[in-house]
């Protein structure tokens, strides 16, 4: 097996041989290739997230019609390195009250939630860290570790914006857990399996062209799973500082920052995964190399639709951000995935499932005429809200004081006894 | 002893050591977080049987649904935001809770000491497809559909009852007064 | 390889624990935390069972998802509860609710 063939299996002989040449014990031998694998896949996300803070601030600027950073290298691209250093050598600030253990595992937390979720991310057609038969289930629970860690911050930091940000960062995400999760579901459904690799194997037909609706559903509640513009209420400057992390400082602020924009590149690598068919594309089967290629291509661009997205639209109102959830997502999802499921038995039953042109037909037709409907519903719905809030009169800012003034009070005051 | 005895034997004693620290803080947001660690403890057991399904499920129920509930709610019912002391943890039973509770695991201990099937190691490899089967049951009437319905109807009334009781009851008790 | 008391002797002494918890705190809400390790307890047993006695069938597997159903029914009544006592009694301490006490 040659070095081009396939890089990572000839690494990890080369690696076996090492260790048994060396006389270990097996079970030693399991564990340090285990040790050397998970550090690999995990080091994976936390490298790129230096250059993505780049590539985000540059995005950012040239959507606003500015440079973004151009001084540190060529395009700025030291930028973040700058940046990491400023961070280290900043003072540590502990807040006295602080409640210091919570308050100092929060931002490892927050960071190890997002690495965890990378165990499970297929990157080519063997290359996985772990292929986990429940590794959807398993993206999904990872994922609570990311609510906890916001939780104990807010909590330890004994302040009360922080405290403010975790409870609505906890009402914002429980909230979009609930479709998020109806919307894996369907990608389950139609691969008939929980392993990320083979939901990935069973995407001969990319499912975003299969499920368009589900793709759209699990796209804005991952936004809000990141807290990303529209949906960053959880740190909104202007109403609570910074939320949960406002008492942080160096390092621990570093580490919450890197955790958030992992979050959303490992948002993006999942659902490139899921509906955009992963690191399939043309020749990956003779040349493993291209799968991680194709993968983080797929990403990269729903990356940039999370980050255009973060530089067009305004923050939305927190009753808005809750009503989206639980009376338009979570039923939206919930009668997608019966559909869904209901066309797939029916097309088993009259034996047309291997007719994959009727299948996708079928499929697409379900979704388009669900989406046609909610939207429909949905401004019904909300122009009925509309007539309903009572118009007022414009009145001039400055009123001239009422003479009547103390004899209605005293009116009253008759009236009341 | 094996490496999975020592790994097995780390497992528990760090669940009991969160456990002891859940029932015996002062502080019940601290209990409330030691409790995350026991139920995380308690899924590297599922995943120790090799039950990954019940340990990944474990951690998306228990933690990342049931732990931040009590947290949110422990933050909920503090008598004042800025409360920094705590109340007297147990009542006026704690000596005969902790006597019920011993007498509870010494009745267990010789009940697992007497039973001769407690000494038996496991042989068998696991070379089923438990989840498969599990789903397959879950919705076939020879399996458990009448036990799932069930207990899809407890959990629905449970929620709406839950809702009532936390939203619209408090609601009609103000109208009333 | 682990014998099977052992699981045994953990979910014992994890549902002593809880069992102290349950009986011996103050707050409802601890309380109620108690009762979450009694019923991880029982499901440490039940697999443990299923994993030893009958692995290659899944009526072992249906009594822990019921347990797990009854767990989350348990704790959002339960908390609902608390809430709504708290609300009208400002304290969540299971020893001053007592109105129904003599």
């Amino acid at each position: 097996m040659s070095f081009f063939e396939d890089p990572i299996k000839f690494l990890a002989g080369l690696l076996q041989d090492l260790l048994v040449s060396l006389n270990l014990h097996p079970i030693a031998i399991t564990v340090i290739n285990n040790i050397v694998g998970a550090l690999i896949v995990s080091s994976v996300g936390l490298v790129i997230v230096i250059f993505l803070i780049w590539l985000e601030r540059k995005l950012a600027a040239r959507f606003q019609d500015r440079f973004g950073p151009n001084r540190a290298g060529p395009f700025g691209i030291l930028q973040s390195f700058g940046d990491l250093s400023k961070l280290v050598l900043k003072e540590d600030v502990v807040p006295d009250a602080a409640d210091k253990i919570p308050y100092n595992i929060a931002p490892i937390l927050s960071i190890a939630a997002v690495v965890l979720v990378w165990a499970v991310v297929p990157f080519s057609v063997e290359w996985i860290g772990t292929d986990l038969n429940v590794g959807v289930l398993y993206i999904a629970a990872v994922g609570s570790f990311g609510i906890l860690s916001v939780l104990m911050a807010g909590w330890a930091s004994n302040n009360k914006y922080a405290l403010l940000g975790a409870f609505r960062a906890v009402a914002q995400l429980i909230s979009y857990e609930v479709p998020l999760i109806f919307a894996l579901l369907i990608p389950v459904l139609l691969a008939r399996s929980m392993g990320v690799n083979q939901i990935v194997g069973a995407q001969d037909i990319w499912y975003i062209f299969v499920v368009p609706v589900a793709f759209g559903i699990f796209f804005i509640a991952s936004l809000a799973e990141i807290g990303r513009t529209p949906f960053d209420l959880l740190e909104a400057e202007s109403e609570i500082v910074a939320g949960y992390h406002t008492e942080y400082s160096g390092m621990k602020f570093g580490m919450f920052m890197a955790g958030e924009f992992l979050h959303s590149l490992t948002l993006a690598v999942v659902t490139a995964a899921l509906f955009l068919g992963g690191w399939r594309g043309p020749y990956v089967e003779q040349l493993p190399l291209l799968g991680p290629l194709y993968l983080f291509l797929k990403a990269g661009f729903v990356y940039f639709l999370i980050v255009w997205i973060r530089s067009s639209l305004p923050r939305i109102r927190i009753d808005h951000m809750l009503d989206i959830t639980w009376k338009f997502l979570t039923p939206l999802s919930v009668v997608l995935l019966m559909a869904i499921a209901l066309t797939d038995a029916l097309l088993k039953e009259f034996g047309q499932i291997n007719n994959t042109a009727l299948y996708v037909g079928a499929m697409i037709a379900v979704n388009v005429v669900i989406a046609l409907l909610a939207l429909f519903a949905a401004s019904r719905l909300n122009s009925r809200q509309r007539r309903q809030i009572k118009t007022f009169e414009p009145r001039p800012l400055a009123v001239p004081p009422k003479p009547a003034a103390p004899a209605a009070a005293s009116t009253s005051e008759e009236a009341s006894a | 002893m094996t490496p999975i005895q020592y790994f097995f034997l780390f497992t528990a004693g760090f669940t009991l050591l969160a456990a002891l620290g859940v029932v015996t803080r002062r502080n019940v947001v601290h209990s409330a977080l030691l409790l995350v660690v026991a139920l995380f403890g308690v899924a590297v057991t599922f995943a120790i049987l090799e039950a990954g399904f019940w340990a990944v499920f474990q951690v998306l129920v228990y933690i990342g649904a049931i732990a931040i509930l009590m947290i949110f709610m422990v933050m909920l019912t503090r008598r004042n935001v800025a409360d920094e002391t705590y109340p007297e943890p147990f009542n006026d039973n704690m000596r005969l809770a902790f006597l019920a509770a011993l007498l509870v695991f010494g009745g267990l201990a010789l009940t697992i000491g007497g039973w001769d099937a407690a000494r038996e190691t496991m042989t068998v490899p696991l070379d089923y497809d438990a989840l498969r089967e599990f789903g397959r049951a879950m919705v076939s009437p020879d399996g458990y559909l009448v036990p799932f319905i069930l207990v899809s109807v407890l959990l629905l009334a449970a929620l709406v009852g839950a809702i009532y009781v936390a939203v619209l009851g408090n609601k009609s008790q103000e109208e009333r007064e | 390889m682990i014998p099977l008391s052992w699981y045994l002797i953990f979910s014992a002494l994890l549902f002593s624990i809880g069992l102290f918890g349950v009986l011996a705190r103050k707050n409802a809400i601890a309380i109620l935390m108690g009762v979450e390790l009694m019923l991880n307890a029982v499901n440490i047993n039940l697999v443990a069972f299923w994993r030893y006695i009958v692995p290659a069938t899944t009526e072992g597997w249906m009594f822990v998802a019921s347990v797990f159903v009854v767990a989350a029914a348990e704790v959002a009544v339960g908390l609902a509860l608390v809430y709504s006592i708290y609300r009208g009694r400002r304290t969540s301490s299971a020893d001053e609710i007592d109105l129904l006490k003599w």
